[in-house]
């Protein structure tokens, strides 16, 4: 169960971020995890089902 | 048929050759995770590697890997699952299994989904406390092709030795490529919603079982283990295929691997820029994997443990390598920490 996601960017080397969302940052089952923008990782496709759905929203990152 | 014919057609069926079996980790040897027990809910969790459980009913049942096997059949462990709440009466879209999902690059082989589609034998030790009929269903990727095989449990508490052979299905799509080829669930509970008769190929959308299915989430305490899983082509079971463990956590680790453990990372600025290292998986992965990041501990320096994950970041991650951040808090220090990364890319 996917229960917050956020969006990842490159950062610079003072953290501020730069250029476009290199992931999303979701907890899972209760684990932070960093999941790719990879449709053929389950994760990101479990995201863009429950997106698509309306049961979730992925925040701006940082 | 001769002894000699059968020999024959044994071989031409490939049955007589190694690495038969289509099922990864049918011996239940492997568990990355951990071997403890965990509750099952509303999400595929892991604990035995390629092992995957599921549970949405108002019940629950915890998965583990055990070290009860049957007698005489030279396995070390087996799955394990126990009901810790009952669910006396499945509603109709309520329903639980334990299921191992292939991929479609090693099922292509079995031409589903083409005139030539081959037969399938699956064999498997089953043991449980609840006697009765269970389901075994086999389904494409989309779970709009499924065939539904029942099998009884006649004995409590006693390990049985079960087969079923399955006609490779002609029509419907079937994964070839890395996604998933083959569903393999052992069905638990079922509600009407997802049942479907058995014995044939059937298109309702995520059959699980038969109405036949015995709940086995209907008392609390409730005990099932598997062990000994194999798939292989054509319509006879040959023993359970033994392989040494170290090709069987290969294989494992296609799906989820600990890419660092603990490991320490020197990190230096250099003239304002951070130093990211790259890390090279232990196998290939199916996928772009999800990242797991810990930070174990701080060698030196300082961390900036508000940005990203406590202070870690991935970069430019493949199927073969990353790059792990550690980021600083100082422009112009240099830091060390000990990190653990984990890469899932299971099915």
């Amino acid at each position: 169960m996917i229960t917050q996601a956020k969006w990842i960017k490159q950062y610079d080397e003072n953290y501020v971020p730069v250029g476009d969302n290199t992931g999303i940052k979701a907890t899972i089952g209760g684990t932070e995890m960093s999941i790719p923008l990879d449709p053929a990782n389950r994760h990101y496709a479990e995201i863009l089902r429950q997106v698509a759905a309306g049961t979730l929203t992925i925040e701006d990152a940082d | 048929m001769s002894k000699a014919a059968q020999l024959a057609a044994l071989i031409g069926s490939g049955q007589a050759q190694g690495n038969r079996n289509l099922v990864i980790n049918g011996a239940m040897q492997v568990a990355q995770r951990g071997t403890s027990a965990v509750t099952i809910a509303d999400a595929a969790q892991y604990r035995v590697d390629r092992f995957n459980a599921y549970d949405n009913t108002s019940g629950a049942f915890t998965y583990e890997q055990s070290t009860t096997t049957p007698s005489g059949e030279g396995f070390i462990n087996s799955t394990k699952l126990t009901v810790t709440s009952a669910d006396t009466s499945i509603a109709a879209g309520e329903y639980a299994y334990c299921a191992q999902y292939i991929e479609g690059t090693n099922f292509s082989q079995c031409g589903f989904g083409n005139s030539g589609a081959k037969s399938v034998t699956l064999s498997f030790f089953v043991r449980s406390s609840a006697t009765g009929t269970y389901c075994v269903t086999l389904a494409n990727s989309a779970s709009n092709r499924s065939f539904v095989s029942e099998y009884t449990i006649s004995s409590a508490n006693t390990w049985e030795k079960k087969t079923i052979t399955v006609a490779g299905d002609t029509t419907g799509t079937w994964l070839t490529t890395t996604g998933i080829g083959l569903k393999v669930f052992f069905c638990l509970a079922v509600g009407s919603t997802y049942q479907q008769s058995a014995g044939s190929w059937g298109t309702t959308s995520f059959a699980f079982g038969s109405s036949n299915q015995t709940n086995w989430l209907g008392t609390n305490g409730n005990t099932l283990y598997i062990t000994g899983v194999q798939m292989e082509i054509g319509d006879v079971a040959t023993p359970f295929e033994h392989e040494d463990v170290g090709t069987t956590l290969a294989k494992c680790q296609r799906y989820f691997q600990t890419i660092l453990n603990a490991t320490p990372l020197y990190n230096y600025r250099q003239t304002g820029n951070s130093v990211a290292e790259t890390f090279t998986y232990i196998n290939e992965m199916r996928a772009t994997p999800s990242f797991t990041l810990t930070r174990n501990s701080t060698i030196f320096g300082s961390v900036n443990t508000g940005a990203g994950t406590d202070g870690l970041g991935i970069y430019g991650a493949s199927t073969t390598a990353t790059a792990l951040f550690v980021y600083q808090s100082s422009t112009d220090a240099s830091a060390a920490v000990t990190a653990t990364v984990i890469g899932e890319a299971e099915l």
